[in-house]
C-alpha cells in the first residue's frame, strides 16, 4: 500500500462510523481488495492528473447541476463505492419490496382507502398530507402505474446495517450521473475495472423507456413519449437532457405542450403531435395552473383532466407525494406488511413521530442530539442537526416544531458509513449515502445495479446534498456466481469462432482488378 | 421535431456562422486599421462598428473598444464572444437533439474563450482559434448529426447569415476611406486562392467583388450561400406548387439570389452598397419569414378551458 492511505486509519478512528472500504485494523474488505490494490500501485501525482483529467471531462461534456443560475460541475471522486453481490442481493430485494408496497399503498390512498378502514393508518395521516392531491382522487392512471421511477435514499449505520432513509416517488434525480461517472471511471481507473466484473449500468435508459411505453395508454399502438421538463434553469436540467437524449424522445417545456379535447399535443414543426407519455420532471404544484398554482408558466392547463380520461399517462404520476412525507415514512413497515404480508427487508431509521404527545416530549429534552427535518422537504431543505445547531436555530426549531407537529419528524444523528475520498492531497474518510433506482413497468420492478453515492466533501460532514458542498462517487455492484451465470459460461463448450464463408454478392467480380492490370 | 428545437438549432446554424464571419472581417480589417493614424483609426473604427450592424455609444471610440464590441463582449450576440456563448446555450437548449460531440465542441468554445490575451496580437491568435473552432463545429454538425429536418435548419441558419456576413465584407471597401485592398477583401472570405485561380490574368478590385458576389461555385459567395439557403427551404418543404410559393421565406431569398444571377453585372458594381444593403435586408426578412412558419410559439401561456 502506499503512503496515500499513511494517515488513513488515524482520521477513520476519529469517528465511530463503519468505513467501506477497511476493516480493523486497516485490512481491506475483500470486496476492496481489488481497489486497494489498483489505488496503491498510483503515486499522489498519479491519482491527481486522473482526478483532474476526470473533472475536465466533466466540465467539456456538460455534466453539471444548477445551482443558484450557475452552472456547476458535480465533482466524482475517484475511489468507488463497492456493494459485494450478497450485500446488493438484499438490498434489490428489499428496494424492490418498498417499491411494491408503496404502489399498493398509493393505488389504495387514492381508490378506497382500505388501509384506513382496517386500521393501518390513521386518515389524518392521508388527508393531512401536503401532497395529498384531492385533484387526482378517484381515478386510475392509464397505464396503471404510480410508481415508475423510485430513488431509495439508504445509508449504513455504524453497525454496518443498511437502513432506509427516505423514499423518493415524486421526481428522484441522480441517475444522470451514475450513467456519466460510471463512464468517467471507466477511463479514470481501468485497472480496477480488469480484474473485477462489474455490473454495468447503461441499460437504464432502454429499462426506462420501454417501462413508460408499456404503461401508455392501452389504445395507443405506438406511443409518443416525451421528457416534461421545467427548462433550462432547473437544477436538474442536465438530466432531463441526458435522459431524453438517451431513449431518442423530445424533451418538452410546459410551453411545447397543449391541451385540446382532454388530449395532449406537442408544438412540432410539422404542425401538432399527440403525446401519449409523459415522463414528468416537474413539481406537482407546477404542472397544471387548472387544477393547482394558476401562476405556474411552466405546466400545461388541462394536462390532468386527460390524464383523467385516460387519454395520456403521466409518470410517476400526479399526487405520489403523499407516499413519501416523511411521516407516512414511519409507517412504511406497517404497509409493507399490510399489503405484501412480508416483514420489512431493509429496517427504517428510528423516527420520533412528534404528534404523539410522549415522543414529542423526549424529543424536546433531547433537541440538541437530534436530526429534527419537515415531512414534506426534499434536498436537506429546512433539516437541523442539533448537535451542530446554535442555541437560537435550535429555540426558533422548537417553535416551529410545537406550533406544527405534523410537519416534522426526529431521528437520532445517524453516523452514515466512510469511504476513502480524495480531498487536500490525500485520502481522508469522507461520510456517504446511496440511492438505488427502481423502475416499475407494473408487471416487474427492476432495480439498478447500484445506484448513486453521494459523499459529502467535508470531513465530518454529514450533509451529502450537491448543492450544499456534496460530491458521488461511481458505486460499483459486484458480479457474483448467485446473481448473473457468468462464471459459468467458461465452462461451456467454447463457442467456434464463425468462419465467414466468401459469398460473392456484388456484381462486381472479384477478379476483375487483375483483369484490369492484365490488359 | 418540436419548433422549439427547430429554432434553436437555426440559431446555432447563425451564431456560429456569424462568429465566422466576424472573426474573418476583423482579422483582416485589423491588420489595415494598425497602419493608419490614431485620427483615422478612431474614425475607421467607427466605420467598422457599423458595418457590423451597431455604432459606437462614446465619441472615443477607438480601437480597444472596437476589439472588445466585436471579438470579446459577451453580452452582445453580434460580438463573436456574444455569438459563440448564444450558440451554445441555444445548443444546451436542444442538447437531446444535437449530438454530443457537436455539443462538447461548442461548451469547450465557450469555455475556451476567456483564455486569450485580448491585445491586438492576441486578438490574431484568437481570430484564428475562432475559424479553427467553428470548421471544427460545420465539420461536427455535417458528420455526427443526421441530415434531417432539424440538421437542415442548421443549415438553413448558417447560409442566411453566410450571405449576410459577406455581404458586409463587400460594404467593407467602399467605407473605408483609405481602401481595403481587393486583395484583404478576398482573404476575408478565404477566397484569395480560389480567386487567383479562377480568374488568372483578370485580377482586380471589380473583380474581387463580383467573385464574392456571383461566383457560382465558391462557397462563401453571396449568389452560392442565397441558393444554400433556398436548397434547404425546399427540402423542409418539399410541397410544389404550379404558381408562386406560398413560403414567404423561399420567395424573399429566390428573388434576392435571382435579382443578383441575372441583373448586369457592371450595373450591380456601380450601386454595390446599395446591393449589400438589399442582400442584408432580405436575410432579416427571410429569417423572421421563417420565424412565422416554423417556429410560432403561443405568446403567452393560453387558457383552454374546455369541456368534452
Amino acid at each position: 500500500m502506499s503512503d496515500l492511505f499513511q494517515d488513513y486509519a488515524a482520521a477513520a478512528g476519529r469517528s465511530a462510523a463503519y468505513d467501506e472500504m477497511f476493516g480493523p485494523g486497516q485490512i481491506p474488505r475483500p470486496e476492496y481488495s481489488h481497489v486497494a490494490a489498483a489505488l496503491g500501485a498510483q503515486t499522489l501525482a498519479d491519482v491527481t492528473a486522473r482526478a483532474d483529467s476526470m473533472a475536465r471531462t466533466f466540465l467539456d461534456r456538460g455534466v453539471t447541476f444548477d445551482f443558484a443560475g450557475e452552472e456547476r460541475p458535480f465533482p466524482l471522486d475517484i475511489v468507488p463505492r463497492v456493494i459485494s453481490a450478497a450485500d446488493w442481493t438484499v438490498l434489490e430485494h428489499g428496494v424492490a419490496q418498498r417499491v411494491h408496497a408503496l404502489e399498493a399503498f398509493l393505488q389504495d390512498v387514492y381508490g378506497k382507502m382500505q388501509v384506513v378502514s382496517d386500521g393501518v393508518i390513521p386518515r389524518r395521516l392521508v388527508t393531512s398530507s401536503a401532497h395529498f392531491h384531492r385533484e387526482v382522487s378517484g381515478f386510475d392512471p392509464a397505464g396503471g402505474v404510480r410508481v415508475l421511477i423510485s430513488g431509495i435514499d439508504l445509508v449504513r449505520d455504524d453497525a454496518g446495517t443498511f437502513r432506509v432513509l427516505e423514499d423518493n416517488v415524486r421526481v428522484p434525480s441522480g441517475v444522470s450521473y451514475v450513467l456519466e461517472n460510471r463512464r468517467a471511471m471507466a477511463k479514470g481507473l481501468p485497472e480496477a475495472f480488469a480484474q473485477l466484473s462489474v455490473r454495468p449500468v447503461e441499460e437504464y435508459p432502454r429499462r426506462l423507456l420501454s417501462a413508460l411505453r408499456k404503461t401508455a395508454p392501452p389504445s395507443v399502438e405506438d406511443p409518443t413519449v416525451v421528457v416534461l421538463t421545467p427548462g433550462v434553469f432547473n437544477s436538474a436540467y442536465f438530466e432531463h437532457t441526458l435522459l431524453a437524449g438517451l431513449m431518442g424522445v423530445e424533451l418538452v417545456e410546459g410551453r411545447d405542450l397543449i391541451c385540446r379535447g382532454n388530449r395532449v399535443y406537442m408544438r412540432t414543426t410539422a404542425g401538432e403531435q399527440r403525446v401519449d407519455v409523459i415522463y414528468k420532471r416537474i413539481d406537482d404544484d407546477f404542472l397544471d395552473p387548472l387544477q393547482f398554482r394558476s401562476d405556474s408558466v411552466l405546466g400545461c392547463p388541462g394536462i390532468v383532466n386527460a390524464a383523467r380520461a385516460g387519454n395520456v399517462t403521466i409518470a410517476n404520476a400526479v399526487g405520489n407525494g403523499v407516499a413519501d412525507d416523511k411521516l407516512v415514512y414511519t409507517y412504511v413497515p406497517d404497509l409493507i406488511r399490510y399489503y405484501l404480508g412480508e416483514e420489512p427487508v431493509i429496517p427504517n431509521v428510528d423516527t420520533f413521530r412528534l404528534e404523539e404527545p410522549a415522543a414529542r416530549e423526549e424529543v424536546m429534552d433531547r433537541l440538541d442530539e437530534l436530526v429534527v427535518k419537515p415531512v414534506d422537504g426534499s434536498g436537506g431543505k429546512g433539516l437541523v442537526i442539533g448537535p451542530s445547531a446554535s442555541k437560537e436555530e435550535l429555540e426558533g426549531l422548537r417553535a416551529k416544531v410545537l406550533a406544527d407537529p405534523r410537519g416534522w419528524i426526529a431521528q437520532p444523528v445517524l453516523q452514515l458509513s466512510t469511504v476513502p475520498t480524495m480531498a487536500g492531497g490525500r485520502f481522508g474518510p469522507r461520510h456517504v449515502d446511496l440511492r438505488p433506482f427502481a423502475i416499475n413497468d407494473g408487471d416487474d420492478i427492476w432495480v439498478l445495479p447500484g445506484g448513486l453515492t453521494r459523499v459529502a466533501l467535508k470531513e465530518g460532514s454529514l450533509i451529502v446534498n450537491s448543492s450544499q458542498g456534496g460530491g458521488s462517487k461511481d458505486t460499483w455492484v459486484l458480479a457474483g456466481s448467485d446473481v448473473t451465470a457468468a462464471p459459468d459460461a467458461p465452462a461451456a463448450p467454447a463457442a467456434v469462432p464463425a468462419v465467414h464463408e466468401r459469398t460473392s454478392v456484388w456484381p462486381v467480380e472479384s477478379g476483375w482488378q487483375e483483369g484490369a492490370q492484365e490488359q | 421535431m418540436l419548433s422549439r428545437i427547430a429554432e434553436s438549432l437555426f440559431w446555432i446554424g447563425r451564431y456560429v456562422e456569424r462568429a465566422d464571419g466576424t472573426a474573418r472581417i476583423l482579422d483582416v480589417n485589423l491588420e489595415r486599421l494598425n497602419q493608419l493614424p490614431a485620427s483615422e483609426q478612431h474614425q475607421v473604427a467607427g466605420q467598422l462598428l457599423g458595418i457590423m450592424g451597431s455604432r459606437p455609444e462614446t465619441a472615443d471610440f477607438g480601437l480597444s473598444e472596437l476589439l472588445n464590441r466585436l471579438a470579446y463582449d459577451r453580452t452582445s450576440p453580434s460580438s463573436i464572444a456574444g455569438a459563440l456563448g448564444a450558440a451554445r446555450e441555444n445548443a444546451r437548449r436542444a442538447r437531446e437533439t444535437v449530438s454530443s460531440a457537436l455539443w462538447e465542441c461548442l461548451n469547450t468554445t465557450w469555455y475556451g474563450l476567456s483564455q486569450h490575451r485580448k491585445d491586438v496580437v492576441g486578438t490574431y491568435r484568437f481570430c484564428h482559434w475562432v475559424l479553427e473552432r467553428t470548421a471544427m463545429v460545420n465539420g461536427l454538425a455535417d458528420t455526427t448529426m443526421s441530415h434531417d429536418e432539424g440538421w437542415q435548419f442548421m443549415i438553413l441558419g448558417r447560409s442566411l447569415e453566410r450571405a449576410d456576413m459577406t455581404a458586409r465584407m463587400l460594404q467593407a471597401p467602399d467605407l473605408l476611406s483609405s481602401g481595403l485592398s481587393w486583395v484583404n477583401m478576398l482573404r476575408c472570405a478565404g477566397a484569395y486562392e480560389s480567386f487567383l485561380r479562377t480568374r488568372r490574368a483578370a485580377s482586380g478590385e471589380e473583380h474581387a467583388a463580383e467573385f464574392l458576389l456571383l461566383d457560382r461555385l465558391f462557397p462563401r459567395s453571396v449568389v452560392y450561400a442565397l441558393g444554400d439557403a433556398e436548397r434547404a427551404l425546399e427540402q423542409l418543404d418539399p410541397s410544389y406548387q404550379r404558381v408562386g410559393f406560398i413560403d414567404d421565406a423561399r420567395r424573399i431569398v429566390g428573388q434576392a439570389r435571382t435579382f443578383l444571377e441575372f441583373h448586369q453585372t457592371a450595373n450591380l458594381m456601380a450601386e454595390l452598397p446599395e446591393h449589400m444593403d438589399r442582400v442584408q435586408k432580405a436575410c432579416a426578412q427571410a429569417s423572421d419569414a421563417i420565424t412565422r412558419k416554423y417556429f410560432a410559439q403561443t405568446v403567452d401561456l393560453a387558457w383552454v378551458g374546455e369541456v368534452s
